[in-house]
C-alpha cells in the first residue's frame, strides 16, 4: 500500500510539474503578496470552487484549461442541448451527442479524460438557482452569449455582497467574475471585482446596440434580404398561421424556417430584391453570431489564465477588460473600465431619478428601458404609499398588464407618486428588486413661487 | 389551412455543421481549407491546441511529426493525451484523440525525428500546404526555417514558456483578395458616372416629384444632383475643400420641402445625402497600393508558373490602362440606405450590371494571358471575386527566420532600436530566443532543474543575441530570472492562447481570406500584453 501511495504522489508530483514551478518558485515579477508554497496547488485542487457558467464554445474550453490548470471542484451551468451547428467548435460532444444536455456532456468527458476531476453539471437555467449556490464558490467564471443572462448573473453576485457598518466594503462577500464573449473573429475578457471594480452594468455602452428595422420599412419600401425576412416573422406569420394559431415560430424547426425562408423568397421576388438564403433567413430569424473554433479557444484561455491568477495570487491580474481582434492580424488591447459611482447594480448608493413632475409613468418606463444607466428590457414597476405596496406597472404577468396598463397614460402624481418616493422595479436584467427614489425637477420649485 | 410543405430544400448536414464558420469564410473558404494538408511538429500542449482548432472547422488532413513518448508531465497540460497514452508514441497518441473532433479529416503520424526527416526525406514537406513546429532548439529552427523557406512552404514556429509565447510566420509572399476590411470604402463613382449611372440620374428630377417619391430617392442621387447644381458656378471643379463640402450641404438643405406653416419636412433621404458629404464625396482614384500591384514586376513579367493572383494582376492592369481609363473595375456593392424599394432595386441593379460588365472583361484579359502562357485556367467566379475586391487586395513579403540570426543585418537593428525604446515585449522575443539557444547548448530549459543555477548560463545566452543585434546588456537581470523561473514550464492556458492563436493564422493562410499576422506576434499571460513585431 505505502509504496503505492509514494509512487501514486511521485505521478501526481510529476503530473502537475509545469504548474508547481510557477506555485513552488518565486519570481521577481510576482505579486508581492505572493509566497511560493506546495499548499498553493493543494487549495486550487481541493479547496477551490469554481463556477462556470455556459457549456457551449467558450464553456468546454473554459472546462479544458481549468481542469489542466490544477482545478477539480468545477461546476458547470447551462440549459441547453447539444445542436448539430455547435460541433465547429465545442469541442467535447460528438455527433452522437445531439439532444442531450451541454453541461452534463462535457462534464462526463472532462471528468474520464482528467483523472481526478470532480466537475458537477447543472442542466438548468441560471436563474433556478438561488443565492445560497452561488454564494459557495470562490470563482465564477463566464461564457455566455446573452446578454440578459450576463446582467442577471453579475446582478446575483453584486447581490451577494455585504457593507460593514461603516458602509464599506465586506471584502469576504466578494465573488470575483471572470467573463468571456466572442463574436466572430472578436472577442474580449475581462475581471471584475464585484462591489471594486467596473461590473457588467458599468459599462452597458460596450455592447453593440442591437440591429432592429423600423417597421414601416418592412411593411412598404423593403429593399434588403433581411426585411423580406423581418416581414415574413413579424406580420405574415401571425396572419396565416401555418402549424395553427398555437404554434409560434421556432428559429430551430427546419420546417418553420423553410417555410419563412420560401415565402421571404416570394416576396423578395416580387420587389425584385436578390439572396434571401436560407442561411440568410435562419441567421435573421436566430439572430445567429457567427463563431469559430479559434476565437473561442484564445479567449477562453485568457479568461483561464485569469482565473489561475485570482485563486493562486502569483501575479496581477489584468485591469481589467481585454479585447482582442483577430481579423486583421492579431491584435490585443488592455484597458481599465471604469466603476460606473451611480450604477444600478454595484454602487451601495441609493439611485435617484430625475423627473418632471408632471411626467407620466409611460416617461419613467421609457427612461428604465432606454436611460444607458439602466437598459431594461420590460421593468415592473411598484411602490409603497401610505404602509401598502401597489403595482403601478407590470407586463409580465398578463392579467396585472391588463389592469395597470392604463396607469401609463396617467401623470405620475396621480398616481399617488411624490417627490422623494422610492419605486421598485424587477427585471430580467437583474435578480434583484432596485430601489429608484424619484426626484422631481426643480422647475416646479420655480413654478410654485411665481 | 393545409398543413404547410416547404418546397425549399434544407440545408445539408454538412453546411449545418459548419453554417456559424461559413458566414465567416464562405463555401468557398471551406473548400480550400477541405483541401488543406496541415503538418505539425512535436506535439506538445500548444501544438494538439492548434490543431485542435483546425481539425474541428474541417482542414482536409493533418499529420504529426513526434518522435517523443508520452510522459507524466505531458499528459499533465496535453488534453490530447489520456492515463492509457503512457509509455506510447505522443505523435501517435495525440493524433487518435485529435481525430475524433471530426470525422472528415484524415490524419498520419510520423515517428520520426525531424532533423532525420530534414535529411533522409527533404522532400517529404513538400506536400504541405503549412508547417508549423513547437519546440524546437535553435539548430533545428535555423535548418528547418531554411529548408521550407528553399521549398516556399509557409511554416510558423511557436514557442511556449511559462507565462510567453510567440509565434512567427515564414513565407516568401501571400496575396490576399478577400481581406474583409473592417470598414469597406463605397464605389460610387459620383464624379466618374459610366453611362447606365448617368442616364439613371438624369432620368429623375427632384424638384417635380411629388412629396412621398422625394422622401424615397436615394441619398446618392441627392447628392449627384446637388454637385451638379453647384457645377453651375463651379464649372469642371469637384467639391474637395471643408468650404465646398458645406456649400453641397447648403443645396442639399434647399432641397428639403417645407410644410404649409414654412417649416420643413424632416425625410431621413436628405438627412443622410448631408452626412455623406463628407465621406461620398472622396474622388474616385486607383489606390497607391493597388498601382504598385499592377506594376511589380511579378504582374508584369508574367510566366507559366506565374500564380493565378498575379494572372489576374496583370490583366487588372489591362483593364486599367484601357477600358477602366485609370480607374478599377466597379465593385457593384450599394450601401443600405433609406429609399423606395423601386428606386433601390434599379440602383443596386445598375452597379451590379456594371461590376459584371467590368469583370467580363478582365476575365478575357486572364484568358488571352493564360492561353499566351499555356498554363492553367481560372473560372469565371474567380475572375469575378477578384475584381468585386480589387480595391482591398493585400500582398505581404516575407522574411527569411534566419535573417533574426543575422549580426549587424536590417532585422538586427531593428531588434536593437525596439529594445532601446525600451519596448518590454521585444525583451521577452530575446529571452524566448536566448531559452532556444540554451536547449541547443544544454539539451534542457533553462531552470529545469533548479532556477539559481542556470541564471548565469542564461545570461550568456542573451549577452550574445544583445552583441548579434549591438545591444548593451540589460541592467538588470529580472527577466532572465523570471525565464529560469519557468524551467521550460509548458503553462496550458498559455498555450491554449496561443493555440487558437496560430490555429486562427494557419487558416487564414490555407483559406486566403483574412490577413495574417505579419510576421511575429509576442504574448505575455502574466501582463495580458501582446505585441507584433515585423522582421
Amino acid at each position: 500500500m505505502a509504496s503505492g501511495e509514494i509512487e501514486n504522489s511521485d505521478y501526481q508530483q510529476k503530473r502537475w510539474h509545469n504548474i508547481r514551478k510557477l506555485l513552488e518558485r518565486s519570481g521577481p515579477f510576482c505579486h508581492p503578496d505572493f509566497e511560493p508554497s506546495a499548499e498553493i496547488l493543494d487549495y486550487i485542487m481541493n479547496s477551490c470552487k469554481v463556477l462556470i457558467v455556459g457549456a457551449g464554445g467558450l464553456g468546454c474550453e473554459l472546462l479544458k484549461d481549468l481542469a489542466l490548470m490544477g482545478f477539480k471542484k468545477l461546476h458547470v451551468v447551462d440549459m441547453d442541448t447539444i445542436e448539430l451547428s455547435n460541433l465547429n467548435r465545442q469541442f467535447l460532444f460528438r455527433k452522437n451527442d445531439i439532444g442531450l444536455s451541454k453541461a452534463k456532456c462535457a462534464v462526463e468527458f472532462v471528468n474520464k479524460r482528467i483523472p481526478g476531476c470532480e466537475a458537477i453539471a447543472h442542466h438548468c437555467p441560471i436563474q433556478d438557482l438561488d443565492d445560497g449556490f452561488y454564494r459557495q464558490f470562490h470563482i465564477v467564471v463566464c461564457g455566455l452569449d446573452s446578454i440578459v443572462a450576463r446582467r442577471w448573473l453579475n446582478g446575483m453576485l453584486m447581490s451577494l455582497l455585504q457593507y460593514n457598518d461603516d458602509r464599506s466594503l465586506d471584502q469576504s462577500s466578494v465573488i470575483p467574475l471572470v467573463d468571456g464573449g466572442t463574436e466572430g473573429f472578436k472577442g474580449n475578457a475581462r475581471v471584475i471585482l464585484p462591489g471594486m471594480s467596473a461590473c457588467i452594468e458599468c459599462t452597458l455602452d460596450l455592447y453593440p446596440p442591437q440591429k432592429t428595422f423600423p417597421l414601416c420599412t418592412i411593411a412598404n419600401t423593403p429593399r434588403l434580404p433581411e426585411h423580406c425576412v423581418e416581414y415574413v416573422k413579424v406580420l405574415q406569420w401571425c396572419k396565416e398561421n401555418p402549424w395553427g394559431p398555437n404554434t409560434g415560430l421556432d428559429g430551430d424547426d427546419p420546417q418553420h424556417v423553410a417555410w419563412v425562408h420560401e415565402k421571404a423568397q416570394e416576396r423578395a421576388m416580387k420587389y425584385g430584391i436578390a439572396n434571401v438564403t436560407y442561411q440568410l433567413t435562419q441567421g435573421v430569424l436566430k439572430n445567429i453570431i457567427p463563431a469559430v473554433a479559434s476565437t473561442n479557444a484564445a479567449i477562453a484561455a485568457a479568461c483561464a489564465t485569469e482565473v489561475f491568477k485570482l485563486a493562486s495570487s502569483c501575479c496581477a491580474n489584468m485591469n481589467n477588460y481585454m479585447v482582442l481582434n483577430m481579423s486583421d492580424g492579431v491584435y490585443s488591447y488592455t484597458f481599465s473600465a471604469e466603476k460606473r459611482l451611480e450604477c444600478v447594480a454595484c454602487s451601495n448608493t441609493t439611485r435617484v431619478l430625475e423627473i418632471e413632475p408632471d411626467a407620466t409613468l409611460q416617461v419613467i418606463y421609457d427612461k428604465l428601458c432606454e436611460d444607458n444607466g439602466y437598459l431594461m428590457k420590460s421593468p415592473g414597476i411598484t411602490t409603497v404609499i401610505n404602509g401598502r405596496n401597489k403595482t403601478l406597472y407590470m407586463a409580465s404577468i398578463k392579467s396585472i398588464e391588463e389592469k395597470t396598463k392604463d396607469n401609463l397614460k396617467r401623470r405620475i402624481t396621480e398616481l399617488g407618486l411624490y417627490n422623494g418616493v422610492d419605486l421598485l422595479v424587477a427585471d430580467v436584467t437583474t435578480p434583484n428588486t432596485i430601489t429608484i427614489k424619484l426626484k422631481f425637477s426643480d422647475s416646479i420649485d420655480i413654478d410654485m413661487s411665481r | 389551412m393545409a398543413s404547410p410543405s416547404p418546397k425549399s430544400p434544407e440545408q445539408n448536414e454538412k453546411s449545418k455543421q459548419y453554417d456559424r464558420q461559413l458566414r465567416l469564410w464562405g463555401d468557398h473558404g471551406q473548400s480550400a481549407l477541405e483541401n488543406g494538408h496541415i503538418c505539425l511538429i512535436n506535439a506538445t500542449a500548444l501544438g494538439t491546441e492548434i490543431l485542435k482548432s483546425i481539425v474541428l472547422p474541417g482542414v482536409g488532413a493533418i499529420t504529426i511529426v513526434d518522435e517523443n513518448i508520452t510522459s507524466d508531465e505531458d499528459f499533465g497540460c496535453n488534453f490530447f493525451l489520456e492515463t492509457s497514452s503512457k509509455g506510447l508514441n505522443r505523435g501517435s497518441e495525440t493524433l487518435r484523440l485529435l481525430l475524433e473532433l471530426n470525422d472528415a479529416v484524415q490524419g498520419h503520424s510520423v515517428q520520426e525525428p525531424p532533423d532525420q526527416i530534414l535529411k533522409d526525406n527533404p522532400d517529404f514537406f513538400k506536400s504541405f500546404n503549412t508547417v508549423i513546429a513547437t519546440s524546437l532548439n535553435e539548430k533545428l529552427i535555423k535548418d528547418l526555417s531554411q529548408h521550407l523557406w528553399d521549398l516556399n512552404i509557409p511554416f510558423i514556429l511557436c514557442r511556449s514558456v511559462g507565462f510567453l509565447g510567440s509565434f512567427r510566420i515564414q513565407f516568401k509572399e501571400h496575396a490576399i483578395i478577400e481581406t474583409h476590411p473592417d470598414n469597406e470604402r463605397v464605389d460610387l463613382r459620383l464624379d466618374v458616372p459610366f453611362p447606365i449611372l448617368s442616364q439613371y440620374f438624369d432620368s429623375i428630377n427632384i424638384s417635380t416629384l411629388d412629396l412621398k417619391d422625394h422622401g424615397h430617392i436615394p441619398w446618392i442621387v441627392i447628392l449627384y444632383k446637388a454637385v451638379q447644381q453647384w457645377q453651375i458656378t463651379n464649372p469642371d471643379r469637384w467639391p474637395m475643400s471643408r468650404k465646398e463640402k458645406n456649400e453641397i450641404k447648403e443645396i442639399i438643405q434647399q432641397y428639403i420641402r417645407i410644410d404649409e406653416n414654412g417649416v420643413p419636412i424632416t425625410e431621413e433621404n436628405f438627412e443622410e445625402a448631408k452626412r455623406a458629404v463628407n465621406t461620398a464625396l472622396l474622388p474616385t482614384f486607383l489606390p497607391v497600393k493597388i498601382q504598385d500591384l499592377i506594376y511589380s514586376s511579378a504582374a508584369i513579367n508574367l510566366t507559366k508558373d506565374s500564380s493565378a493572383f498575379w494572372i489576374m494582376c496583370s490583366a487588372l492592369r489591362g483593364f486599367v490602362e484601357a477600358e477602366g481609363k485609370g480607374k478599377l473595375p466597379v465593385t457593384g456593392v450599394l450601401p443600405d440606405m433609406t429609399a423606395s424599394t423601386e428606386h433601390y432595386v434599379k440602383l443596386q441593379n445598375i452597379y451590379r450590371c456594371q461590376a459584371a460588365a467590368d469583370a467580363e472583361i478582365v476575365y478575357r484579359k486572364v484568358q488571352q494571358i493564360v492561353s499566351q502562357l499555356q498554363c492553367d485556367t481560372m473560372s469565371d467566379t474567380e475572375v469575378k471575386l477578384f475584381c468585386r475586391h480589387a480595391h482591398d487586395l493585400h500582398l505581404i513579403k516575407g522574411s527569411n527566420i534566419a535573417l533574426e540570426y543575422q549580426p549587424g543585418g536590417p532585422v538586427a537593428s531593428y531588434i536593437a532600436r525596439h529594445l532601446e525604446e525600451p519596448d518590454v515585449m521585444m525583451v521577452h522575443y530575446i529571452l524566448l530566443r536566448a531559452a532556444d539557444m540554451f536547449r541547443s547548448e544544454h539539451c534542457r530549459a533553462p531552470g529545469e532543474w533548479e532556477p539559481e543555477s542556470d541564471i548565469a548560463k542564461l545570461k550568456n545566452c542573451v549577452s550574445k543575441i544583445l552583441t548579434d543585434v549591438s545591444c548593451s546588456p540589460f541592467p538588470k537581470d529580472d527577466h532572465i530570472h523570471e525565464m529560469c523561473r519557468y524551467g521550460g514550464a509548458e503553462i496550458h492556458s498559455v498555450s491554449a492562447f496561443l493555440g487558437g492563436c496560430v490555429a486562427h493564422e494557419a487558416i487564414k493562410l490555407v483559406t486566403n481570406q483574412y490577413n495574417p499576422v505579419n510576421n511575429t506576434f509576442v504574448y505575455d499571460g502574466a501582463s495580458t500584453n501582446s505585441a507584433t513585431f515585423t522582421f
